[in-house]
C-alpha cells in the first residue's frame, strides 16, 4: 500500500508562512493533480514530499511511516523534472540505469528494468543516444524512464509538461496518464494548466498562496466549486462572477435583475454563471450588451455586460452568432443547478 | 541570485577547502603578512638586528631619485607595451574579421606566441639585436648605425619594449578578435548602408562597441607589463644599461635578494600591491556594472 | 566583409600577412641558428634557411649538453624533465585544488563560508612577484629549496582556476543536482561521477592555460634553485647567454631556446579549440 499522509504541513521561507497548515490523503495508486497560479506554494509542496525541502511543522507519512527525517532516496520515491534534469554526458541507457547503480543492484536487474521502461516508453532504439541528440518529448520520456525503474511507491511530477510545445503536451498527457493507469502507482502531479489538471486528476487539489482551496475530482471541482477562487481557476473562459444582495430568496444584481434562489443567505454575496451554462432566450433573465463576438467554430464566445451596470459577462453558445447582434442586448436563460453563490466575505459556497 | 540546491553538513566542505586554504595561507597571506611587517623595519648594515623604523621606508623611497627614476620607467615602459600591443592586435584582429572563411587560419597562426615565455621572447629579441652577432644589428651597422643597447639606454629600452608587444600581440589580438566577431553582423550592414566607410565604421561604431573588452584588456595588459615583462628585462638587460630599464618588480628583485636591502625591497612589494590592488578592484567593479551581449 | 572591391581583399591579406611575418619572424631566426654551425653564426649575416646541423646540434644539446670543445652544461633532456615536472605538477595541483573547493563552495553551506571564499579570492590579487622575498623565506625555512615540491606549491597559491570553476558550476542547472540526489548520490559521488564529466571542457581549457603559464615560470624558479640539475629550461636558457664577451656556442643555444619553446607551443596548437574557449571565458 502507499498511501501518502501530510498531516498540517506548515513551510517557511524565512519570515514568509508559504505552505498554511495543509493536510491531504491520496489513497494508493491515485493520481492527484496538485494546481494553482504561480507561487501558489504547489512546487514547494512536492518537494517536502519529495525531501528536497524541509517542512517546518507537520508530519509528512509514505506507507504509513514518517519521513520527514529521510533523504529523498530513502524514501523510495521518484520524480519527474520540469527541465527533465537528464545527465548530459551519460547515454539514455545510462540516465536509467544511474539511480540502480548507486543503489548497487545487480547488473542484470539494471538491465532488465532498463529494458522494461524503454519498451513501455518506446525508447528502445534510444538507449545508446545521448541527451542532446533527443526531441523534447523524448528527453521527457527519458526522464519518466528514470523514475519507472526505480520501482518506487510514488511518482512526482513537477510541471513535467511546460516546457513542451502545445501539440505534444496534449499527446503526452494521454501518455502519461495511460502509464500511471497502467502501473498504478500513487502519484503527485503539479501544474499550473487546469486543462491538465481536469484530464489527469482522480482527484485535484485547487491551491492559493499557500492554502488548500478545494480537494476533490475535477467533475466536483468544476460543478460545485467550494470557494471563489476555485470556480474562477477551472474552467475556461473563467466563470462570470457578479455582486448581488440575497434577501429572502431572492437576490439581486447590480443592475436590479433578480434572481430566485433555494440559500436562505441574507446579505451581500457572488453570483457565479459559467459562461457555457448559458442558452440564448428571449424569456432568460440575464441581460447582456453584445461587445464583442468571438466565433471559435464550434461555438461563440459573446462578451459584454450585464445590460445597465459595469460588470463584464461573457457566454459561450453553441453554433455560430452573427455579428450583427454587436450593440445590441440579448437574453440567457440558465437551469438553476448552475448558479454558484459564494459568501462575499469569506468566498466560501453558500450553495 | 537565485535559489540553490545545497547538500547537507558541513565538515566535507571544511575538508574540501582546506587544501586551498592551507596553501594559500602558507605561500600567500602569511609571505604576503610578512612583507609588510617586514616594510617597517630596516636592517642594520650586517644584518644582524633589524630595527623598527614605521613609514620611513616608504618615505624615503618616495624620495629616493632612484625609486622615482624606476616609477617613471614603469609606467613609460607599460603605456608604450600596452599601447602597441592592443592597437597591434586590434589591427590584425580588425583585417582578420573582415574575411569570412580566412579568420580561422589566421588565429591559428596568430596566437602561438601566446606559449612563449617572456624570457625566451627576450632571448629571441637579444639575439636578432645582439652587437657582435645579430641579424638586425648587422643590418644597422650596414647602413651606417652602431646599435649596442648595452650602451645606450634608449636603445635598451626600445629592445625590451619590442620583445614584450611581440610576445603580447597574441592575446590581444585573440580577445579583439572574439569582441569582433560578437558585433552583430546586422550593425555593421546598416552602417555601411547609412554610407559609412570601413574606417568610419571603425572609429564610430566598432571602437565604442569594444569599449568593455579594451578597457578589460587594457587592465590586464598593465599587470602584465608590471610583472610578466621582468622575464624579458632580466634576459636582455638586467634592469641596464644604468638601470635605465629597472622597472619596478625588477628594482624589488635587485634590491632585495642582490643588494640584500630587505626592508626597502619589502616596502617596495607593498606599493607594488596597493598598485595591483587597485587595479584588480576597478576591473571588478567596472565588469560587473557593464552589461555584456 | 561588407565592401566588396577586391583591393580591399588583398589589403586585408596582405596586412595579415605581414603581420604573421613579424610574430614568426624571431622564432624562426632561431630556429634557422640551430640549425647551423658556430661560424655561420659569429659571422652574419645569418643565413635565411635551415641549414645541416640540425640533428647533431639538437642531439648533443639534449644529451651532452652542448658540442665538444665548447664547454658543457647539464643536458637539456634534464632541464626539460625540470620544466615538465613543475609545469604538470603546478597544472594538476592547481586543478585539483580548485574543483574541491569551488565544489564546497558552491554546493554546501558551511559556518564561514562567506569568509573562505573572500580568502580564496584576496589571493586573485597578488602575481607571486610581489611576495617574492618572504615567499622564498617560507620556502627556505621548511626546507624545500631545490625541490620540486618548493618549485610547485608557492604557484598553485592564487584562486583564478577556483573562480573560474565557481563561475560555471553556478551555470549547472539546479534541477540536475536535485536529480541526482533523488537518485540517491552522495555528495562525492556527485562530484566524481556529474560534475567532473561536465566540466571537462573547462577544465581542458585550464589545463592548457595553466601548463603554459607553468613552463614559463622565471623569477620564481631563478631565485629558489641553485643546484644546476634542478634549473628548469627557461632558467637555463638564459644562463646560457654569454654576458659581455663570453664565449658560448650558439647553435645549442638556439637549440635550447627552440626545445623550451616547443612544449608549450604543441600544447596550445594541439589544445587550440578549448585554450580560446577557456581564455575567453575567463574575463566574464
Amino acid at each position: 500500500m502507499s498511501e501518502i499522509k501530510l498531516e498540517n504541513l506548515k513551510k517557511s521561507f524565512g519570515k514568509t508562512e508559504v505552505i498554511h497548515d495543509l493536510s491531504i490523503d491520496v489513497k494508493d495508486g491515485e493520481l492527484i493533480v496538485i494546481v494553482g497560479p504561480s507561487g501558489c506554494g504547489k512546487s514547494t509542496l512536492l518537494r517536502m514530499v519529495a525531501g528536497l525541502e524541509d517542512a517546518n511543522q507537520g508530519n509528512i507519512l509514505i506507507d504509513g511511516k514518517q519521513v520527514n527525517e529521510l533523504e529523498p532516496m530513502e524514501r523510495n520515491i521518484a520524480m519527474v523534472f520540469q527541465n527533465y534534469a537528464l545527465y548530459p554526458h551519460m547515454t539514455v541507457f545510462e540516465n536509467m540505469a544511474y539511480g540502480l547503480k548507486i543503489a548497487k543492484i545487480p547488473k542484470e536487474e539494471i538491465n532488465s528494468r532498463v529494458q522494461k521502461a524503454a519498451d513501455i516508453l518506446e525508447l528502445g532504439q534510444l538507449l545508446e543516444r545521448k541527451p542532446n541528440q533527443l526531441s523534447g518529448g523524448q528527453r521527457q520520456r527519458v526522464a519518466m524512464g528514470r523514475a519507472i525503474v526505480r520501482n518506487p511507491v510514488a511518482f512526482l511530477f513537477d510541471e513535467p509538461l511546460s516546457n513542451l510545445d502545445a501539440k505534444l503536451r496534449v499527446q503526452m498527457r494521454l501518455e502519461i496518464k495511460k502509464l500511471q493507469t497502467q502501473l498504478k502507482t500513487t502519484s503527485l502531479y503539479v501544474t499550473h494548466d487546469q486543462v491538465e489538471a481536469m484530464t489527469l486528476a482522480d482527484r485535484m487539489i485547487v491551491m492559493n498562496q499557500g492554502n488548500v482551496e478545494h480537494i476533490g475530482t475535477p467533475l466536483e471541482v468544476y460543478t460545485k466549486p467550494k470557494t471563489l477562487f476555485t470556480a474562477q481557476f477551472i474552467g475556461s473562459p473563467a466563470m462570470n462572477i457578479f455582486s448581488g444582495d440575497c434577501q429572502k430568496g431572492q437576490i439581486i444584481l447590480s443592475n436590479g435583475t433578480t434572481l430566485k434562489t433555494n440559500s436562505n443567505h441574507s446579505g451581500k454575496l457572488n453570483v457565479g454563471l459559467r459562461p457555457e451554462d448559458f442558452i440564448m432566450d428571449d424569456k432568460g433573465s440575464i441581460k447582456l450588451k453584445v461587445e464583442l463576438v468571438e466565433l471559435i467554430g464550434a461555438n461563440t464566445l459573446i462578451h459584454g455586460k450585464l445590460e445597465n451596470s459595469n460588470e463584464v459577462l461573457v457566454a459561450s453558445i453553441a453554433g455560430v452568432i452573427n455579428e450583427d447582434k454587436i450593440g445590441k442586448n440579448i437574453n440567457l436563460a440558465f437551469k438553476d443547478d448552475k448558479l454558484h453563490l459564494f459568501n462575499a466575505n469569506t468566498n466560501l459556497r453558500i450553495n | 541570485m537565485k535559489k540553490r540546491v545545497i547538500f547537507k553538513g558541513w565538515w566535507l566542505p571544511a575538508l574540501l577547502v582546506a587544501p586551498q586554504l592551507v596553501i594559500s595561507f602558507l605561500f600567500f597571506f602569511y609571505p604576503s603578512g610578512q612583507a609588510l611587517w617586514n616594510s617597517l623595519f630596516l636592517p642594520d648594515p650586517f644584518g644582524l638586528k633589524t630595527e623598527f623604523v614605521g613609514l620611513d621606508n616608504f618615505k624615503f623611497l618616495l624620495t629616493d631619485p632612484y625609486y622615482l627614476a624606476s616609477f617613471k620607467t614603469t609606467i613609460f615602459f607599460s603605456t608604450a607595451v600596452s599601447f602597441f600591443s592592443m592597437a597591434i592586435g586590434l589591427y590584425l584582429a580588425a583585417l582578420a574579421d573582415r574575411l569570412i572563411k580566412g579568420a580561422g587560419i589566421y588565429q591559428t597562426l596568430l596566437i602561438w606566441p601566446y606559449a612563449i615565455a617572456p624570457a625566451i621572447a627576450g632571448v629571441l629579441w637579444l639575439f636578432l639585436f645582439n652587437g657582435n652577432i645579430g641579424l638586425v644589428s648587422y643590418y644597422l651597422k650596414g647602413l651606417g648605425y652602431e646599435w649596442n643597447h648595452t650602451l645606450n639606454g634608449d636603445e635598451a629600452m626600445f629592445l625590451v619594449i619590442l620583445a614584450s608587444t611581440w610576445g603580447r600581440i597574441s592575446y590581444n589580438f585573440l580577445f579583439f578578435l572574439a569582441g569582433l566577431q560578437a558585433i552583430p553582423k546586422s550593425v555593421i550592414e546598416a552602417a555601411a548602408i547609412d554610407g559609412a566607410s570601413f574606417w568610419k565604421r571603425f572609429f564610430t561604431i566598432v571602437i565604442p562597441l569594444l569599449s568593455p573588452i579594451t578597457f578589460f584588456l587594457l587592465v590586464v595588459n598593465i599587470v602584465y607589463a608590471f610583472f610578466d615583462t621582468f622575464g624579458v628585462i632580466h634576459t636582455i638587460t638586467s634592469g641596464g644599461p644604468e638601470q635605465s630599464t629597472t622597472i619596478l618588480v625588477y628594482k624589488v628583485f635587485s634590491d632585495g635578494f642582490v643588494s640584500q636591502d630587505l626592508g626597502s625591497s619589502a616596502a617596495q612589494s607593498v606599493i607594488l600591491l596597493l598598485v595591483v590592488g587597485v587595479l584588480t578592484v576597478i576591473q571588478f567593479k567596472y565588469i560587473e556594472r557593464k552589461v555584456h551581449y | 566583409m561588407v565592401e566588396k572591391k577586391k583591393s580591399a581583399y588583398w589589403l586585408t591579406h596582405a596586412g595579415l600577412i605581414i603581420g604573421v611575418l613579424f610574430i614568426f619572424f624571431p622564432v624562426w631566426l632561431t630556429f634557422v641558428a640551430s640549425t647551423v654551425n658556430q661560424e655561420e653564426i659569429i659571422n652574419p649575416p645569418l643565413p635565411l634557411w635551415p641549414g645541416t646541423e640540425m640533428f647533431e646540434n639538437y642531439y648533443h644539446a639534449l644529451f651532452k649538453g652542448g658540442r665538444e670543445g665548447y664547454g658543457s652544461n647539464e643536458p637539456v633532456i634534464n632541464m626539460l624533465i625540470n620544466s615538465s615536472i613543475m609545469a604538470l605538477g603546478i597544472t594538476i595541483g592547481k586543478i585539483t585544488i580548485s574543483l574541491l573547493s569551488a565544489f564546497a563552495i558552491v554546493y554546501f553551506r558551511f559556518p564561514f563560508r562567506k569568509t573562505c571564499f573572500w580568502l580564496i579570492f584576496m589571493t586573485l590579487m597578488l602575481p607571486v612577484e610581489v611576495r617574492i622575498v618572504p615567499t622564498y623565506e617560507v620556502v627556505a625555512n621548511l626546507n624545500l629549496l631545490n625541490s620540486y615540491t618548493g618549485l610547485i606549491f608557492p604557484l598553485i597559491a592564487s584562486a583564478t582556476a577556483t573562480f573560474l570553476f565557481r563561475q560555471f558550476f553556478m551555470t549547472i542547472p539546479d534541477e540536475m543536482v536535485e536529480a541526482a540526489r533523488m537518485d540517491g548520490c552522495s555528495p562525492m559521488r556527485f562530484f566524481k561521477d556529474i560534475l567532473i564529466p561536465i566540466s571537462k571542457t573547462n577544465i581542458a581549457a585550464l589545463f592548457v592555460i595553466l601548463f603554459i603559464y607553468g613552463w614559463n615560470q622565471y623569477l620564481w624558479p631563478l631565485l629558489m634553485t641553485t643546484d644546476p640539475d634542478m634549473k628548469t629550461i627557461v632558467i637555463a636558457l638564459d644562463a646560457m647567454i654569454p654576458a659581455g664577451d663570453d664565449f658560448a656556442h650558439w647553435p645549442t643555444v638556439m637549440a635550447t631556446a627552440v626545445l623550451a619553446m616547443l612544449p608549450p607551443i604543441a600544447v596550445v596548437i594541439g589544445m587550440q579549440k578549448f585554450f580560446v574557449k577557456g581564455l575567453l571565458e575567463s574575463d566574464k
